[in-house]
């Protein structure tokens, strides 16, 4: 397969319902995600492995991983 | 991951609770849970308190998680909706204001000193034991026992919805969690 179009497992915050608790953040082992200004939590692409664990954790359940193709 | 020293915060939540058990004007040592976070937000523009320092949400967290006291099953959707959340938060700030206005007659010598705690608004729980009746003015003591429910409730339904939904499904509906949100989402738009 060709690494350009390998497919990745990563997070995806659905943020119209992220209530910015930070939970996320404090399970997340690559240190992948952040609470932008206070109002919804960021994936950081580059580092998130799409172990899923914020999404485990996320109290309002708004945290889905996606196979999308980088 | 590396432990810091607030992520201990929750021993001093769990304190709080059984002080308040003993003698009711450790109370008012919960107004640290309320001006912090919004000091936080209107300052600093962020939700740093419930990302780092709540230690109820660890408290949650650690009986819910580690203790496995939780089903960790999603929330139902309308308990994340915006409508629940801030009429949850309107809510609160009535029963909170209604909180003030009795400790208000209690000062004024107009109502006498009740030694209860009311649970979910409602449910009043001797407390007496707790007061021991001091030289600090009865209205002082109304607040605290006034304060003390309104941290029990919370805690309470906290609890409920631990074992019902995921451990910190709390911080979902927390009136100072929306609030601390709503103050960062307006000081993003002025910035
Ligand atoms: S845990 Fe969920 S609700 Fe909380 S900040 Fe992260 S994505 Fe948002
Ligand atoms: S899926 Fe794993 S690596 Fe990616 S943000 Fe969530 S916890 Fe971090
Ligand atoms: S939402 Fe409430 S309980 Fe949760 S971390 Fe924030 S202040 Fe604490």
């Amino acid at each position: 397969m060709d690494t350009k179009t390998k497919k990745r497992r990563k997070a995806f915050v659905d943020t119209n319902d992220c209530v910015a608790c930070g939970c996320c953040v404090k399970v997340c082992p690559k240190h992948a995600m952040e609470i932008w200004k206070g109002v919804m939590a960021k994936v950081d692409m580059e580092r998130c492995v799409g172990c899923g664990k914020c999404a485990k954790e996320c109290p309002a359940s708004v945290i889905e991983v996606k196979e999308v193709l980088l | 991951m590396k432990k810091h020293w607030y992520d201990y915060l929750w021993i001093a939540s769990l304190t709080y609770l059984i002080l308040g058990f003993f003698n009711i004007l450790f109370a008012w040592l919960g107004l640290l849970c309320f001006f912090i976070p919004l000091l936080i937000s209107l300052i600093k523009g962020t939700k740093g308190y419930c990302n780092r320092y709540c230690g109820r949400g660890q408290l949650f967290a650690l009986l819910g998680g580690r203790f496995g006291l939780s089903r960790k099953k999603d929330i139902p959707r309308w308990m994340k909706s915006k409508w629940f959340r801030y009429g949850f938060l309107t809510f609160f700030f009535v029963m909170f204001f209604q909180m003030l206005w009795n400790t208000y007659l209690v000062f004024s010598g107009v109502q006498d000193l009740r030694q209860v705690v009311t649970l979910l608004w409602t449910f009043k729980l001797p407390w007496h034991w707790a007061y021991h009746g001091t030289w600090i003015h009865l209205g002082v003591a109304q607040f605290a026992f006034g304060f003390y429910s309104v941290m029990l409730t919370s805690t309470v339904l906290g609890l409920v919805t631990m074992v019902f939904f995921k451990p910190r499904s709390w911080c979902v509906y927390c009136p100072m969690g929306t609030m601390t949100q709503l103050i960062c989402k307006a000081k993003k738009k002025d910035v």
